[in-house]
């Protein structure tokens, strides 16, 4: 007799780590059959986001948002994965024993986070994410869950990103105080640069912003989703003297490249999460650092695991030390996600790779 | 102060002499009095009030906030006021009373008066008021440890710019002035007369030297320069001047200008002749010159005990004249100096102050002969207290700062050894992502056979391409991690050799070795050889044979 309730208690109330499990690529879904971003190759892949530490190409089946692969196709090519299937927002498909619903991330263009459910527990593996405002991107949702997974980029209470408006301003402001200077702003191209273009654009910058020749794909990709980002042009082929004043976008590893050099004595900007730390910036040679970020701040995070009500934390790639202690003083299961291959900021965030895309 | 602060964060990261110097110059035509003179007290290292001790801030971040969240953030940011900074949650009340942040002037005048219980109150007062930046400057401000790359000279520089005046002018009235220089501003904004200086023994900034290279010599005629010893130990300034009163007022200054008189209380009645010498402070015993080591025992005492003036008696070698009686004599040729300092010490007739011998030499053969051995070219017994030879210019005036081509430095070679890392730790600052601090050790005798005990550490001396390549190393080569501490290999054939330059030796109890070593830096990496080839413990003890004794005695 006991055996049978032990035997019905397992059926209906699944360990999570039954339907959800670190392996080597990637987080492994069995009884759905698939991997949620994996680093290799695998038969079926769901992807939250295009960054290309999650959206890898060489996988049997592709699902994600529209925008994802098309974001993937763009970088990768038209045979970028065996077949692909579209799912939008708030779609819910069935996968093997599972059910997968794809909320918005608020992190990049067609960013998701990922609901599994299996029997009567629900998991969301929430990719990267932010819950502060992006006017480039769906906004955040919340999803009530049993477990949550989340991100911990910048677990750390030091990092407290203020408002993305105000940054903007502080370039503004520079651009003005050093009119014969050109303005280099480092950005991650997927997200970040789109999204500093279109907050230069909300505070009436209305002059050209110039873009380094790698940012061009992705940013007329984002124009082509009806995202207004003004008048851009490729600074190839530009005088010199005639980008005095102008502001230019570029991946973080060009701004300390040669390629700089075609700048009249440029002002390094940098837009990222990582900028809040003063030593991050100067070991780039980073004059003016702009803190924002599109990974949640300290206080989105732990907003963020307590308002989804789950009483099971994960937290992966970042400093999940921080945050899982956070977490077990607030009386909530967590554990450190052990998954390779995301971000690993902690050990080489350093330029030129580092500020991938933070 | 956010204002202020909002300076001092944009200065931090601009790396242009020029662009810093137009930060600065717009913040003082900006901002007016008194708060933009704090500012350049700030800037110049001229403010005054006890500074908080970290341990205080700690207490402060302590009480509102998780131990560990607050260890983990330190760990990463790597500095105490930046973290305390980021992470400081405001007291709910300070949001609904929203009183305004205080002004630079209202922290610095508040700081000089409050007493010791009212400090941390006060702070957290100011922490609840001031925002991210504000709150780093304050924390920066109230420790002493603004460290931002803004010299005095800089500051100084920018507000001579205001006022369009040459720097030095403004050196020469700075002993006279303090904060928060009004009649300096008003005399640079043109409303008033220039400031007389005062002060009957002000300091006078120091002139400094150039560490000459290998290929400098070829451009420099010997002709045109004067040696001397490099001694090694303190450079001062002894400065006595009479005051309306025509009583004498004698000084010490370190070369950084700050008053160290009261630590030499036994030299004082030697500076009995109005003047301005420039010269080492030594310990002399039985007319021979200690070794550094021995001049320490001296330094950062709070009681200067008649035991320790008599044990470790100082004494006060000169090389330059600044100042005779009235005249200043700054902008004579160094050779004129020379001689005017060879009669002013003459008539002093002090045991405790004498001449700093030249080292004749006719060519660079015979100065370089003679630096490597200073005992047979008239250093005698004083040889070990020689760490190199100055070269001066025989028509240098004697210039603030480090004007080219004036005064070189020619240090005598470091000891070197082989080493092994063992322990290397994060970097703080700049390099806090780095493993830039490591541990090395060298060879012993162990229980089960030969093991490496731990001699010293080093977090300098490498190149930044150095650097990447050791941090990498670290990165790929740990066997254990204790918190910021990585643990990396070292056996016979696995492990780093690292080429290691120091000053001297010390026996040190504290040290498992026993010894201690002054000045390590990594000179070089000998990724060619293999750990067991390193240097052996026996090797530091001979070196330290010469060298203890004397500390002793």
């Amino acid at each position: 007799m006991t055996r049978r309730i032990d035997g019905a208690a397992y059926m209906t109330e699944m360990r999570p780590q039954d339907i959800l499990l670190p392996t080597a690529a990637g987080l492994c879904c069995k009884p759905g059959g698939f991997h949620i971003d994996p680093v290799r190759p695998v038969e079926r892949a769901v992807i939250t986001h295009g960054h290309s530490d999650h959206a890898r190409a060489g996988h049997g089946a592709v699902l994600a948002t529209q925008e994802t692969l098309d974001m993937m196709r763009l970088r990768y090519g038209e045979n970028f994965a065996g077949s692909t299937q579209v799912i939008s927002y708030g779609e819910e498909i069935r996968l093997g024993d599972v059910k997968v619903k794809f909320h918005p991330a608020g992190h990049v263009l067609g960013s998701a986070q990922i609901a599994v459910t299996c029997k009567d527990t629900c998991i969301v593996a929430s990719g990267d994410y932010k819950d502060a405002p992006d006017p480039t991107c769906t906004p955040f949702e919340l999803v009530p869950c049993d477990v949550f997974i989340t991100e911990a980029t910048f677990g750390l209470p030091v990092f407290r990103h203020g408002d993305a408006a105000d940054e903007v301003k502080k370039l503004l402001a520079s651009v003005a105080l050093f009119p014969e200077r050109a303005h280099l702003v480092g950005a991650y191209s997927l997200g970040k640069a789109q999204r500093v273009m279109k907050l230069l654009r909300l505070a009436g910058y209305d002059a050209p912003i110039y873009l380094h020749g790698a940012m061009e794909k992705i940013t007329y990709y984002y124009q082509s989703r009806g995202i207004e980002l003004g008048e851009l042009r490729p600074v190839a082929g530009m005088k010199k003297a005639a980008l005095a004043g102008t502001i230019t976008l570029a991946p973080p590893s060009a701004t300390s490249d040669i390629w700089a050099r075609r700048f009249p004595d440029p002002v390094t900007a940098f837009a990222s999460g990582w900028m809040r730390v003063r030593a991050r910036a100067r070991q780039g040679g980073i004059e003016l650092p702009l803190v924002i970020s599109d990974h949640a701040d300290w206080d989105g995070l732990t907003a963020t695991i307590a308002a989804t009500g789950a009483g099971e934390i994960w937290v992966t790639h970042g400093q999940e030390d921080a945050l899982v202690h956070w977490c077990k003083s607030r009386g909530l299961r967590a554990q450190p996600l052990d998954l390779v291959g995301y971000g690993d900021e902690e050990e080489s965030e350093t330029p030129p790779q580092g500020e991938a895309e933070a | 102060m956010n204002r202020f602060a909002e300076l001092l964060d944009r200065l931090a990261y601009e790396p242009g002499r020029n662009n810093k110097l137009r930060l600065i110059t717009a913040y003082f035509r900006e901002v007016g009095d008194p708060d933009r003179g704090y500012a350049l007290a700030a800037l110049t290292g001229a403010l005054s009030f006890k500074h908080a001790k970290p341990a205080l801030i700690r207490d402060l971040i302590a009480s509102r906030t998780d131990e560990v969240l607050f260890g983990l953030s330190y760990d990463y940011v790597g500095d105490l006021s930046e973290t305390v900074a980021l992470m400081w949650p405001k007291a709910a009340m300070a949001a609904h009373n929203n009183p305004p942040p205080p002004t630079l002037t209202e922290v610095v005048t508040t700081l000089r008066t409050l007493g010791k219980t009212e400090l941390p109150k006060q702070l957290e007062r100011w922490l609840d008021e001031l925002d991210e930046t504000g709150r780093w400057a304050l924390l920066k401000l109230v420790t002493g440890a603004l460290r931002i790359g803004i010299s005095a000279r800089l500051a100084k520089t920018a507000a001579a710019a205001l006022g369009d005046k040459d720097p030095h002018e403004i050196e020469l009235i700075w002993p006279g002035l303090s904060p928060p220089y009004l009649d300096l501003f008003a005399w640079l904004e043109g409303r008033s007369e220039k400031p007389v200086n005062r002060d009957p023994a002000p300091f006078r900034p120091v002139m400094l030297a150039h560490a000459i290279e290998d290929g400098d010599f070829a451009a420099l005629d010997p002709a045109d320069y004067i040696a001397e010893w490099k001694w090694d130990g303190i450079r001062v300034q002894a400065v006595a001047g009479r005051d309306e009163r025509g009583q004498i007022t004698a000084r010490l200054y370190s070369r950084t200008g700050e008053d160290i008189t009261g630590s030499f209380p036994d030299l004082v009645p030697s500076l009995r002749l109005p003047g301005a010498i420039d010269g080492e402070l030594l310990i002399l015993r039985e007319g021979r010159v200690q070794s550094f080591n021995v001049l320490q025992q001296r330094l950062n005492r709070k009681v200067v005990s008649p035991k320790l003036i008599k044990e470790f008696p100082i004494h006060l070698r000169a090389y330059d004249l600044l100042g005779d009686d009235e005249n200043d004599l700054r902008e004579l040729p160094f050779a004129e100096r020379r001689e005017r300092l060879e009669t002013f010490i003459g008539k002093l007739g002090d045991p405790r102050i004498d001449l700093s011998p030249t080292v004749p030499f006719a060519s660079w053969d015979a100065l370089t002969a003679a630096r490597a051995d200073p005992a047979s070219a008239g250093a005698g017994e004083d040889a070990d207290a020689v760490e190199g030879v100055m070269l001066k210019r025989r028509d240098a005036p004697y210039l603030p700062g480090r004007p080219k081509g004036q005064w070189w430095k020619w240090k005598r070679d470091p000891h070197i050894i082989d080493a092994v890392l063992m322990y290397a730790q994060r970097g703080h600052g700049k390099r806090s992502s780095y493993y830039s601090d490591y541990t090395f050790g060298v060879w012993t005798e162990g229980a089960d056979g030969d093991e490496l005990v731990p001699v010293g550490k080093a977090y300098f001396g490498f190149t930044d391409e150095e650097l990447l390549q050791i941090d990498r190393f670290v990165r790929r080569n740990t066997t254990e991690k204790f918190g910021p501490v990585r643990h990396v290999v070292h056996e016979g054939d696995k492990g780093l050799v690292l080429e290691v330059a120091f000053e001297g030796l010390q026996r040190s109890p504290r040290h498992k070795s026993g010894v201690a070593m002054r000045f390590p830096r990594i000179s070089r990496l000998r990724w060619d050889k293999p750990p067991r080839e390193a240097d052996r413990l026996e090797t530091l003890e001979k070196m330290l044979k010469a060298e203890a004794a004397e500390v002793e005695a």
